[in-house]
């Protein structure tokens, strides 16, 4: 994974009323919510077309999805190659680990053009989400 | 990505091994077949309901497209593989839709057609019938460049929540699968199209919004200048591909 020059580096979030959020090197090592995420809840957003959308691009262990796309790599083994910290910088915004990435920010605002009406100001997951999604990815290892 | 783009235009597309491919030849067998047979191409309804439009006086004492025109067969040859056009009197390059409306208005005085009417997509059905089988030769006015330019900067920006540019899924990812759908190199070639999934017909401004509103973006309205832009700068990426409207798609 690409480490970004900058070592440290605090983000603060407005969006979903999350606390700040403190870039370590190339993960985010404090949990966005005080509730521990729900790996169960996580499949499920990871594997729904309107939560997660992951699919769309990803491939994964969802025997049950019949339609999953091949522009990204698999999600089976995430986590045994990614720390949860890593994880969670990777889903708040890709774009600190490699800005050309077509990964979605799910929970950055910043820098986004010409965004619907209906999605202004919001993030694509909420912080609780994330956690919950990064609860099921720590649980797919090989 | 953009340099190959660049080429196209520049060179003949035989100087180059070409590998640009209509959508169409994404579909499955079942789909094509419908496409090439005009007694299973639901699109051809849409062109014999703008082929009576083409002759039909508005009302009685106006003309018709036809009594201007003659025949559409060998007037409107070539037309549509050439729009958006560069329009003096607008001062900027109009859409085919947009210039069967000036068309009524000025000429007709009669009321324009609402984007994606049933007239307005037969009528542009019947015309893109004309250039069937011809190359698409997009609007070689000067005056056009600047807005072809402008198309070539919204292809390649990204845009909406998704944080998506068309570049990034139809010049970077063509030919992988976004889910169940094959991502296709987002050729013109066949607007406007009879679309499995729409039941019905639809323009290619109305693909372009559905591609917006999949990246969470604001959609452009039906014949806004950015929409003509983008149209320009896909007729030039797809210079000397073949026309093949009416299209069908899944
Ligand atoms: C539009 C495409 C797209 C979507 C949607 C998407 N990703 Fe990704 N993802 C990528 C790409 C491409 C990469 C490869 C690295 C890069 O280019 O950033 C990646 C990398 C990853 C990685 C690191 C993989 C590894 O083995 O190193 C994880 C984990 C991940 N994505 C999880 C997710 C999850 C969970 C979701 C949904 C909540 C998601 N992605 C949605 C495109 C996408
Ligand atoms: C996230 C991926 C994605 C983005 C971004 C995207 N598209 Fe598409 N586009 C598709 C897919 C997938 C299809 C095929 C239709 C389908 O299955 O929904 C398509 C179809 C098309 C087609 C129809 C091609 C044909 O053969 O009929 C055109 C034209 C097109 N897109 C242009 C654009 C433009 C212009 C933009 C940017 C404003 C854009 N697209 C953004 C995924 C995308």
């Amino acid at each position: 994974m690409k480490f970004l020059p900058e070592t440290v580096l605090a983000l603060a979030l407005l969006a979903g009323g999350a606390q700040a959020q403190v870039v370590v090197g190339d993960g985010i090592p404090q949990p966005l919510t005080e509730t521990a995420g729900d790996p169960a809840r996580g499949r499920a957003i990871v594997a729904s077309r309107q939560r997660g959308l992951c699919l769309l691009c990803h491939t994964g262990p969802f025997p049950e999805e019949r339609f999953q796309g091949n522009l990204a790599p698999t999600l089976a083994g995430a986590g045994s190659r990614s720390t949860p910290a890593q994880l969670r910088l990777r889903l708040v915004d890709p774009r600190r680990l490699n800005p050309d990435s077509i990964m979605p920010p799910y929970f950055s605002t910043e820098g986004l053009t010409r965004v619907g009406a209906n999605w202004v100001a919001k993030t694509v997951l909420t912080a609780q989400e994330i956690e919950d999604v990064i609860a099921f990815l720590s649980t797919l290892r090989e | 990505m953009r340099r190959l783009a660049c080429l196209l235009l520049l060179l003949p597309a035989a100087a180059l091994a070409d590998e640009r491919r209509s959508g169409s030849t994404y579909m499955s067998a079942e789909t094509q077949a419908m496409q090439k047979d005009d007694t299973a191409n639901p699109g051809m309804l849409w062109v014999q309901d703008g082929a009576a439009l083409w002759s039909r006086k508005p009302a009685a004492d106006k003309k018709a497209c036809a009594d201007c025109h003659g025949d559409a067969a060998a007037s409107m040859k070539g037309v549509a593989a050439r729009y958006p056009a560069f329009d003096a009197e607008q001062g900027r390059p109009v859409d085919l839709a947009t210039r069967i409306n000036l068309c009524r208005e000025k000429h007709q005085q009669a009321a324009p057609f609402a984007a994606e009417s049933e007239s307005l997509l037969g009528l542009s059905a019947w015309l893109g019938l004309q250039s069937r089988g011809l190359p698409i030769s997009p609007d070689p006015d000067p005056r056009s460049e600047p807005f072809r330019e402008a198309g070539r900067r919204l292809y390649e920006q990204r845009m909406g929540q998704l944080n998506f540019a068309c570049a990034q899924c139809h010049d970077d990812n063509a030919g992988k699968r976004l889910a169940g759908s094959v991502i296709p190199q987002a050729h013109p070639t066949g607007y406007p199209i009879y679309r499995l999934e729409w039941q019905g017909m639809g323009s290619l401004q109305r693909r372009l919004r559905n591609c917006m509103t999949g990246v969470r973006a604001e959609p452009f309205a039906y014949g806004a200048p950015e929409m003509v832009e983008l149209e320009l700068f896909l007729m030039s990426r797809a210079a000397g591909m073949t026309v093949e409207t009416p299209g069908v798609r899944p």
